[in-house]
């Protein structure tokens, strides 16, 4: 299955990218996209960042569906 | 208002107009763009957002500060997109019968925003740019 994966500031620029997809088998968790993607692009190597599903944030263990959108959330520095 | 992202200049004023006569007291924190960090100069700011969840974060930190402190209303507005010195980049207006749970509940706002809201800022520099929370 599919899944969009968005990435923000440092990672953004790091990447190259906001936005991009990813090919995981069905009832993959969010560690297996994580695992996935680091395999895919070994620039997020050392990177530090959390993770969320569908703009909530999202542990390794959740199973992600088909379709879902997980964003890497590197450290928050609003305010 | 309650919690609100915004593109635009923040009115703090209209924040301040916002209560009714059942608050005693109004908290506001106003976050400006500094012009220094670890003493070096910055020339400006660049915040972005994760939109969607930021505004979710927001609004269920509205509604814990709502429900764990004695207060009656909570404004929290965040700003994004390049920003001078000087310039506001949040306000929280917390409105309360007392003074004591407003200033409690508005330092928890921002401390707990600064922690769990999905937003960077940027800072630039004379001789180049970072994104704050990337630094070892």
């Amino acid at each position: 299955m599919r899944v969009r994966v968005l990435l923000f500031a440092g990672l953004r620029e790091r990447l190259g990218t906001g936005a991009l997809e990813i090919r995981v088998e069905h009832a993959a968790t969010v560690a297996d996209v994580v695992a996935a993607l680091r395999s895919e692009h070994p620039l997020l190597d050392g990177q530090p960042f959390a993770t969320a599903l569908n703009a909530a944030y999202a542990g390794a263990a959740v199973t992600v569906q088909d379709g879902d959108e997980l964003a890497l959330i590197p450290p928050v520095s609003g305010g | 208002m309650a919690i609100a992202l915004v593109e635009a200049p923040i009115d703090v004023a209209a924040l301040t107009a916002a209560g009714g006569a059942e608050s005693g007291g109004l908290v506001l924190f106003v976050g400006r763009v500094r012009g220094d960090t670890g003493g070096r100069r910055v020339l400006r700011l660049e915040y972005e957002a994760y939109g969607p969840m930021a505004r979710r974060e927001l609004e269920r930190l509205e509604e814990r500060v709502r429900a764990g402190f004695d207060v009656h209303r909570v404004d929290i507005v965040h700003r994004i997109g390049v920003l001078a010195l000087g310039e506001v980049a949040v306000a929280i207006a917390v409105w309360s019968k007392h003074r004591a749970a407003g200033f409690e509940a508005c330092r928890f706002a921002i401390d707990e925003l600064k922690k769990t809201v999905p937003i960077w800022k940027k800072e630039f520099f004379e001789d180049g740019a970072v994104w704050v929370g990337d630094r070892p």
